[in-house]
């Protein structure tokens, strides 16, 4: 761990207003934001855990609690959302037996949601790690989360 | 390359090697295509191209979106400007084969709705012939991960004229004569903020990208960044050289993992090629740019919390009493546009501010695009002149209602904007006529949605977002917005009083006055229109606590139309609740209401259309 924190600092130059871009590359590395972690920036780089906790906290792209081998995420946006992205949140939180932003019991799903993924015209879409399933209707849903192991 | 001459001959030979008349094939492989099998598709192109050794005699190129996203994976074929639509791997041996020999894949072409007739050329299928693409035309000529293909088309010659044959005070009146206006939503003029950018005191100034596109239901930047990243990196720079800046920054979503990969491909093929760095072109100016992904909070697409996020601090928008171009980013004069406004730069330059004003209408010159999604029938990316009318986009180029349905409404400006009604199809969209009806352009989203959308839903939708959205710094937006929401959810759920409607009203009055920045102000937008425009609707979930889409939960029931069910038991499947018996075949089904979740699968799944919602 130490080495990937001082390899990320240093990609970006020590440089205190690219907090955003090192706090996602940590997240790219530990799949969510470790304690330890922000804690070794803090002391590295010199920046209040404080500063680095709010941060971690505004933006919705990150978390501080340890994520799931897949990342199921739900577009929730107004495309999605006028073509029933609610109903396949419904039904995956239902499949899954976790509401959203949570972890299922096997570590092996996280479940979340994303204002827009950019792919609007194929709503209502899921994208599970880098597969994006386009077109989502409740009963797909059981064999999308099948290909991933339950 | 170190002058404007370098650039003019690897032009002229990258150009040759363009025209040279080869075959070529051209498939989309932007973000909206990957969800239809987009990239299993362009694989398969390139290992058929190896297995037969055709390197030679095909150009195969692997481009960004070409905007009919609904139709994907699609691909342009030349010669004929053929357009292929919904390719299967299966499909690209027949593809090549019939390529080269000049021949046509009838069963690929566009088959028009009218006449059933298949449509060869892309500028005669409907969605495209209706269109004005002058900035995302170039997509589908070139690759986005090459800056050869971009010089190859005329890339980087306009940023060449800029520096070597004008002052940047020219610069500044072309853009100012072309009457260009942001293309981030609230339209002011970009020549007149390059101006006050360029006049303000300081010697260290900045120029930022922004292409943090958060409304939900918008992609064209996307689509724009992602598959033509050169035209706003060349924007940015002949900006920069304007207004006296040195460095740039590019302000990436970072749900947007293509767009960020190939703006940061083409800023490292321009530094290499001696576009950005020091002396560029040999005309003394230097500029480096940044790029910096976003943290997934909507309201860094405001510019002053987008300079807060950049200077590595939390999202939060301050009050602008003074504006961003004389004291934004570390305080230091900054100007900030978005990825469509940038794209438009290096095509006034080159074509003339004349040129410019041909197209839309006045006051509002240029095209603008809009993510044409919802319940129409070609969603997909369209750029039209400023001044058509919703009609002729909803309808011509979108191809009208999905399933026969009746249109009941438009959204456009995303969060901050509003839903128009059908009275309104004629509107011309532009800045200020949108502005009028009560919504906004925004970044260009445009939903359209059908009688099946319940509209009280869709402002509560809204308000969810904006709830969750809100950074939280001033009290208007952080409980008005919470307050509206809880009302409306009320409203929804067959808890609303007569009294409700006045109430968000006020709160709509008060938020508009003293919101800290336009998350807020702009928040009673979707709840205004809808209540102008569909106030039959609230009425209906208030007063007779009905919902007449069938959406909202907790005011519909689903039966079973025993008439209509053959009893095939495809429902009694699928239900997740168990709340369907099987009777036997050709029995209708009985649903047990106590156990109904009101999922709407057995309603999605049933082909018969036993299933009633009311």
């Amino acid at each position: 761990m130490k080495d990937s924190i001082s390899i990320i600092i240093k990609k970006y130059g020590n440089d205190k207003s690219q907090l955003v871009s090192i706090l996602q590359d940590i997240q790219i590395e530990y799949n969510y934001l470790p304690r330890s972690a922000l804690d070794k920036l803090s002391k590295k780089m010199g920046i209040p855990q404080s500063h680095i906790y709010s941060m971690a906290t505004f933006f919705r792209a990150f978390s501080l609690k340890e994520r799931g081998k897949h990342i199921v995420n739900v577009c929730l946006g107004t495309a999605c959302h006028v073509r029933g992205g609610e109903l396949i949140l419904d039904s995956l939180e239902r499949q899954l037996d976790i509401k959203r932003g949570n972890t299922t019991k096997d570590g092996n799903f996280t479940l979340e949601t994303v204002n827009c993924m950019g792919c609007c015209a194929t709503g209502p879409v899921v994208k599970i790690d880098e597969e994006y399933f386009g077109h989502m209707t409740n009963d797909k849903v059981e064999p999308m989360i099948k290909k991933y192991g339950e | 390359m170190k002058s404007p001459q370098d650039l003019e001959k690897l032009q002229q030979t990258l150009s040759k090697k363009l025209d040279a008349g080869k075959p070529r094939i051209s498939i989309c492989n932007g973000t909206a295509c990957r969800p239809y099998g987009s990239n299993p598709v362009a694989e398969a192109f390139k290992a058929e191209i190896e297995k037969r050794d055709l390197g030679n005699q095909l150009e195969f190129k692997v481009t960004g979106c070409h905007g009919f996203c609904e139709r994907g994976p699609v691909a342009i074929v030349e010669p004929g400007n053929l357009f292929y639509q919904k390719i299967k791997v299966e499909d690209v041996p027949e593809i090549v084969e019939k390529t080269l020999k000049g021949e046509t894949v009838s069963r690929l072409l566009f088959k028009a709705a009218e006449t059933g007739k298949e449509v060869a050329g892309q500028n005669e299928v409907p969605f495209y012939r209706n269109q004005t693409r002058i900035v995302l035309g170039n997509n589908v000529r070139i690759d986005p991960t090459s800056i050869e293909d971009y010089i190859a088309i005329g890339g980087y010659s306009a940023l060449s004229k800029a520096l070597h044959t004008m002052q940047p005070d020219q610069i500044i009146d072309v853009i100012k004569q072309s009457g260009l206006r942001g293309r981030g939503g609230g339209g002011f003029p970009t020549g007149l903020k390059w101006e006050t950018c360029r006049k303000a005191h300081g010697d260290i100034k900045y120029v930022i990208v922004n292409a943090d596109e958060g409304d939900p239901g918008a992609y064209a930047n996307e689509g724009l960044l992602s598959g033509n990243p050169h035209s706003v990196l060349e924007g940015l720079i002949i900006g920069a050289f304007a207004i006296g800046a040195h460095q740039g920054y590019v302000y990436v979503r970072n749900e947007y993992p293509l767009a960020l990969k190939n703006i940061n491909i083409a800023m490292q093929q321009a530094e290499k090629l001696g576009l950005l760095g020091k002396d560029i072109l040999g005309s003394g100016f230097d500029f480096s740019v940044r790029i910096n992904r976003g943290g997934g909070a909507f309201v860094c697409g405001e510019s002053t919390a987008l300079m807060a996020s950049l200077e590595g601090k939390t999202g939060e928008p301050r009050a602008k009493y003074i504006h961003t171009v004389e004291k934004g980013l570390w305080d230091r004069p900054s100007d900030l546009n978005n990825v469509e406004t940038w794209a438009n730069i290096p095509l006034i330059i080159s074509k003339g501010p004349e040129w410019f004003n041909s197209i839309g209408s006045k006051g509002n010159t240029g095209t603008k695009i809009f993510s044409l999604t919802g319940k129409v029938n070609n969603t997909g990316l369209v750029e039209v002149p400023m001044g058509i009318k919703l009609r002729d986009i909803i309808f011509d180029i979108g191809g009208g209602i999905r399933g026969n349905k009746k249109f009941k409404a438009v959204q456009t400006g995303g969060p901050s904007g509003g839903c128009l009604p059908e009275k309104l199809l004629d509107l011309a969209v532009d800045f200020d006529e949108l502005t009028k009806a009560g919504s906004m352009m925004g970044s260009g989203g445009m939903i359209v949605m059908d009688e099946d959308n319940c509209m009280v839903d869709v402002a509560r939708y809204f308000l969810t977002f904006l709830e969750e959205e809100s950074c939280g710094k001033c009290v208007p937006c952080r409980e008005g917005v919470k307050r509206m929401k809880q009302i409306l959810t009320d409203i929804t759920e067959g808890k609303g009083r007569e009294s409700d409607l006045d109430l968000l009203k006020e709160l709509s009055a008060h938020l508009k006055d003293s919101a800290l920045c336009a998350l807020g102000s702009s928040a009673p937008n979707p709840v205004l229109t809808t209540i102008k425009y569909f106030l039959d609707e609230y009425e209906a979930h208030i007063k007779q606590k009905k919902c007449p889409a069938g959406v909202c939960k907790s005011l519909i029931k689903f039966s079973i139309i025993d008439e209509k069910c053959p009893g095939c038991g495809m429902c009694v499947k699928i239900c997740p609740a168990h709340a369907i018996t099987d009777m036997g075949k050709k029995k209708p089904v009985i649903l047990d209401q106590s156990k109904c979740i009101k999922c709407r699968t057995c309603y999605d799944v049933c082909r018969m259309g036993a299933v009633k919602i009311e």
